[in-house]
Parts: structure tokens; sequence; C-alpha cells
């Protein structure tokens, strides 16, 4: 069990030599946030209202929570292209821990996550927006970005066991994920949605998190008055969307990725 | 003897020598839904041996391999590798095996050399170690000059031997390789061909599969041929050559109304049974050693026969399928299985 941390750590580096290798793949993680906050800022920021601050303070909490959630995509792309290419029958026939192949993945996604989210930070502390809550509440929205990553990894680690083809994973990813970063207080405060689609984005995950980090950040949240008990209380609903999530997907991912790999 | 005497046989000799390392398998099984895949097949390969497992896709072979390498737990039976079982002990049988499989699993992300590092890393050698012995290895399958180029580059040959040199990185006791040949060219074929002789003059025991008798013939000690995964006949090479009969004769006739005629003009040339393929227009028969071909011809265009083309060749796979399940047939017909890869 010793090797089960050196056994992970040396597949996660696999991982990031793929990365060394096709550069590209970082773009989801650096240019492409960079490239919503600008666009958002300045496309939207000039018609979108705040009640409670400035719309780019407001902004920043929604564009990592959406990087994130497109943090499904990785894993779930990488090990169906494993499965699909045998690779993993390879591993498994090496005397290693077989949860070494699944943690090595998620270790390396996390090492993206977190690019994403110091990227994001300094593109955001460029175009004039910061934290203005106490060092422990900073880090507690920091933590609670973390915990997301980590429960949308597993998400995308489900979906990779459970798809044929990496194309497949990754229609079913952005088929999910884009619609419920919209539905929600990503971009927009949801005062000005109508009421079905309010309902919607105030139990959706993404609006809980999104609002928790605002918060946590000192940043405007937007939440109307009258706002649904998630909005209410953003961080014990944005944690327990998390955990369900955890509590969901990491068992199921365990026992498919054993059933797919034993029959 | 007949074929089932033989396996029997056979397999009751393996049974009594229990020997502690190579593999040996007791009446494995393996089912998929209400399919069998692999039913009773019983296997020994002493340690330094070659053991051919021979069959047509779908005849059991990727499955008995999967089973042995820990990737598939078998439905009954029991196998060992180098000493340990495979299902209580999986974890000490994969410390003691390489793998080359039919997919030729290397990850294209990564240089030739990064692959075989990965792979000794994952065998617990220091990183020193690792890259060492893929330097080795790189040389060994003459890849050493694309060494840092990615695997997804590489043609199918190259990365045939990628493969098998990750599967050798440990230096496994026993090595299993899935139709390792299939679709090589013949340069390659015969470099691989010569790779694998060394691993066994260094100790190691080999099993592989293939759907070439030829291939079965070059390496190996002994074959095992699968059909619908049931073991159909075991041997040695010259034994199961023997048996089948070492030429056949094939005639390929002009009027499809005279086969029969053919066969009838056939017979004191052959060892045994004469087979028709109508749609073909062929008579094919197991040729008599010291049969001259002109003889052939004359008694054939004596009867009046119009032969387009009369010629002999080396015994196929084909025509050991042929046999094995004419002889079969009668007693037990064969279920129709497909393996599931």
């Amino acid at each position: 069990m010793s090797h089960l941390i050196s056994d992970s750590l040396v597949l996660a580096r696999r991982n990031l030599e793929h990365v060394r290798q096709i550069p590209e793949k970082l773009l989801d993680v650096t240019l492409q946030p960079i490239m919503f906050v600008i666009l958002f800022a300045y496309v939207f920021g000039g018609v979108i209202a705040i009640p409670d601050g400035s719309y780019r303070e407001y902004l920043l909490a929604g564009v990592l929570v959406q990087s994130l959630s497109f943090g499904v995509v990785g894993p779930a792309t990488s090990i169906a292209t494993d499965l699909r290419e045998g690779v993993v029958d390879r591993f498994r026939s090496l005397p290693i821990s077989r949860s070494a192949y699944l943690i090595g993945h998620i270790l390396a996604e996390l090492a993206a996550s977190l690019i994403a989210i110091t990227v994001l930070s300094l593109s955001g502390l460029v175009i004039g927006w910061g934290i203005h809550s106490s060092f422990l509440h900073a880090l507690a929205g920091y933590g609670l970005i973390l915990l997301f990553a980590f429960s949308m990894l597993w998400c995308g680690t489900l979906l990779g066991i459970s798809v044929r083809s990496p194309d497949a994973a990754q229609g079913v990813a952005f088929m999910v994920i884009f619609p419920m970063t919209f539905l929600a207080s990503t971009f927009v405060p949801i005062a000005g949605f109508s009421p079905l689609l309010r309902v919607l984005a105030s139990w959706n995950p993404v609006s809980s998190l999104a609002a928790a980090v605002r918060w946590l950040f000192g940043n405007p949240t937007g939440t109307p008055a009258d706002a649904a008990w998630p909005l209410q209380h953003p961080v014990v609903s944005a944690l327990g969307w998390c955990l369900a999530i955890l509590v969901l997907c990491v068992p199921l991912a365990l026992r498919r990725f054993r059933a797919r790999t034993t029959s | 003897m007949t074929y089932e005497t033989m396996v029997h046989h056979t397999s009751k000799g393996a049974a009594a020598a229990k020997s502690r390392s190579g593999v040996r398998v007791e009446r494995l099984g393996k089912r998929f839904g209400d399919l069998w895949a692999l039913r009773d097949v019983d296997l020994d390969a002493p340690a330094g041996s070659v053991l051919g497992l021979l069959g047509h896709n779908g005849a059991g072979k990727t499955t008995a391999l999967r089973i042995l390498t820990t990737l598939t737990a078998p439905t009954e039976g029991r196998a060992w590798v180098a000493g340990h079982d495979v299902v209580m002990q999986a974890a000490r049988v994969r410390e003691r095996i390489g793998v080359a499989s039919q997919a030729a699993t290397v990850d294209g992300l990564l240089s030739a050399r990064a692959n075989l590092e990965l792979v000794g890393r994952l065998y617990h050698l220091p990183r020193a170690a690792a890259r060492q012995r893929a330097g080795e290895l790189l040389e060994r399958v003459a890849l050493a000059d694309v060494a840092e180029k990615l695997a997804k580059d590489f043609s199918g040959g190259m990365r045939r031997r990628l493969d098998l040199a990750a599967a050798l990185v440990a230096a496994p006791a026993v090595l299993f390789l899935d139709e390792p040949t299939t679709g090589l060219d013949p340069h390659s074929r015969n470099q691989l061909w010569e790779l694998l002789r060394e691993q066994v003059r260094d100790g190691a025991t080999l099993v592989l599969t293939t759907q070439y008798l030829e291939e079965a013939d070059r390496l190996a000690d002994d074959i095992v041929v699968l059909d619908h995964g049931r073991v159909a006949a075991h041997g040695t090479p010259a034994a199961l050559k023997q048996r089948l009969g070492g030429e056949r004769l094939v005639v390929t006739l002009v009027h499809p109304a005279q086969l029969d005629a053919a066969r009838a003009r056939l017979a004191p040339f052959s060892e045994g049974q004469v087979t028709l393929d109508p749609p073909a227009r062929q008579v094919v028969a197991p040729l008599r050693a010291g049969t001259r071909l002109v003889e052939v011809v004359r008694a054939l265009d004596a009867a009046g026969i119009d032969a387009h083309d009369v010629q002999r060749r080396e015994v196929t796979l084909d025509d050991v399928f042929l046999s094995i399940t004419q002889s079969k047939s009668a007693a037990a017909p064969a279920r129709a299985l497909r393996e599931t890869a």
C-alpha cells in the first residue's frame, strides 16, 4: 500500500507529460478563462447592473466556477481514451493498485485546476476585481473552489468510464455543463430571470457555488432579498452540493471501473 | 490415437508434473452471458518452454490470455502462473509476468523512452534504473534512434516492438503475447521471433497466441489448438503436422459435375479423407508421401476429368480446422461461440 501514493504520482506525471508534448491542452486552463473574463467584463459589463457592487467584482467568481465545471471534460476524455486504446489493460497487468490509475488522473487534473484558479485570480486583479474579506474568508473561498473542482473531476471520471468513446465523453460533458453554467447566477444576477428559470437557477449547484465564493471573497452577490433557501445560505448549500456529488460519483466511478475492467 | 485421447493423455501427465513455475491451467472456463468463450481447458507450459495457442478469431485465445494475465476472472477452473494462483494471488502474478497485447497498448502521447520508463517506475524500479532499463530495451528492439519520438507517430511494427519492450521491462518469468506478429511485414516478424527466442534462452516461459501455424511451428515446443473455446488438439508441432499430413493436393476442376469422379480418382494418392469445396470447384486431399504430381495429372486425364489446376501446398491452419471439425462433428456438434474481445 505504500506504493499507492508513489504509483499515483508516477501516473499523474504521465498526464503532465502529455501536456508537455501537447501544450495546447493547457489552453483550457489559461487562455480560455482569460477570454471569458475579458469578454464578459467588456461586453456585458456595461449593460448588467449589480445592485450591491460592480459587475467586474461580481463576474470573477462566476468565471471561476464555470471554468472548474468544465473540469469534467478533462478526466472524461482522457480516461475514455485510455480505455479505448487498451492502455488501462497495460496498467492493470502491472503490480500496482487499481485505484492508483484513477487517483493519478485526479491529481494531474487538480494541478491543472490550480493553474486555472491562479490565472483567473490574476486576470481578475488586472480588470479590477479584488478580495474584500478577511484572510480566513479568502482561504475558505479558495478551499471551497478546490473542493468543487475535486467533485467535478470525479464527475468527469465517472463519465469517462461510462461512455464508449472520448468524443462521446466530450459531447455529453458539453451538453450538460454548458446549460448548467448559464442557467445560474454565474454571469448575470438571477433577479432578471423569468419565474421558472429563477427556480431552476436557485437550485443549481453552480449558483450556490458562485454565491458562496462571492460572499467569502466579499464580492457583490446580487442575491435578491426573496431568494430561495440555497441562495440565502450559499456556503452551506455549496458544501452540501459538493459532498452530494462526491458521495454519488466516487463509489459509482470505482464500481464501474472495476466492472468495466474485469469482464 | 484420436484427438480426444491425445488431449486426455497429455493433460493427465501435466497434472502429475505439478510444475511450480511456468503456466498450469486446470479445467478453465469463462462464460459471457449464456456463451462459454472457454470451457474445460487444460494447459501446461513448464518453466522455460514455449506454448502456442492456435485458433481462429473467437476461438478463445484472447480470453485465455486475459485470464492468465489477471485481467479477467475465470468462471470456473484454476490457473497458476509462475507458481501463483491468478485469482487468489493476482498481485504476485503481476510481479512476475510481461504482457504484450494484440492492441499494442502503448501511450501514444508519450515518447518511446517515456513509455518504457513509466512502466519501469510502475514496477517500482528507482528512477535511474528505470531509465537505464528503458535505454537497454530500446536498443534491443531497434528503436533507439526514435527513442524520443511520440509513440502515436510509430508504424504498426514499431508499436508492436515498443509494446514488447514494455512487456520485457521487469525481465518477467512468464511472457504472454497475443498474436505478436499479426499485421507485421516478414522482416519485422523475423526480428521479433529472434527477440522472443532470446527471451526463452534466458529462461523465460512464453505463452503466445497466433493464427499462423507457421509461427507456432517456428517458436512453440507445444501447441494447443482451440476451437469454439475448447481444446481441439494438443501436441508438439511435429506430432500435429504428422497427424494432419504434411502436404495438401488441391485440384481445381473446370466442370463442377466432375467433383465426385475426381474425388474417387484422387483416393489412391491420399492419406486421409478427400474433401470437396464445391463453390471453388476444388478437391482437396492430404497428399501421400512420395507422390509425384505428374502421376496425379495422368490419372485425372485417363478418367477424362478436365482439371484447370493441380497443385501441392503446405498444410495450413484451415486444413487443421477442417480435419478437426470434420472428425468431431459426428460425435459432438460444436456450438458457435464468439469471443468477446
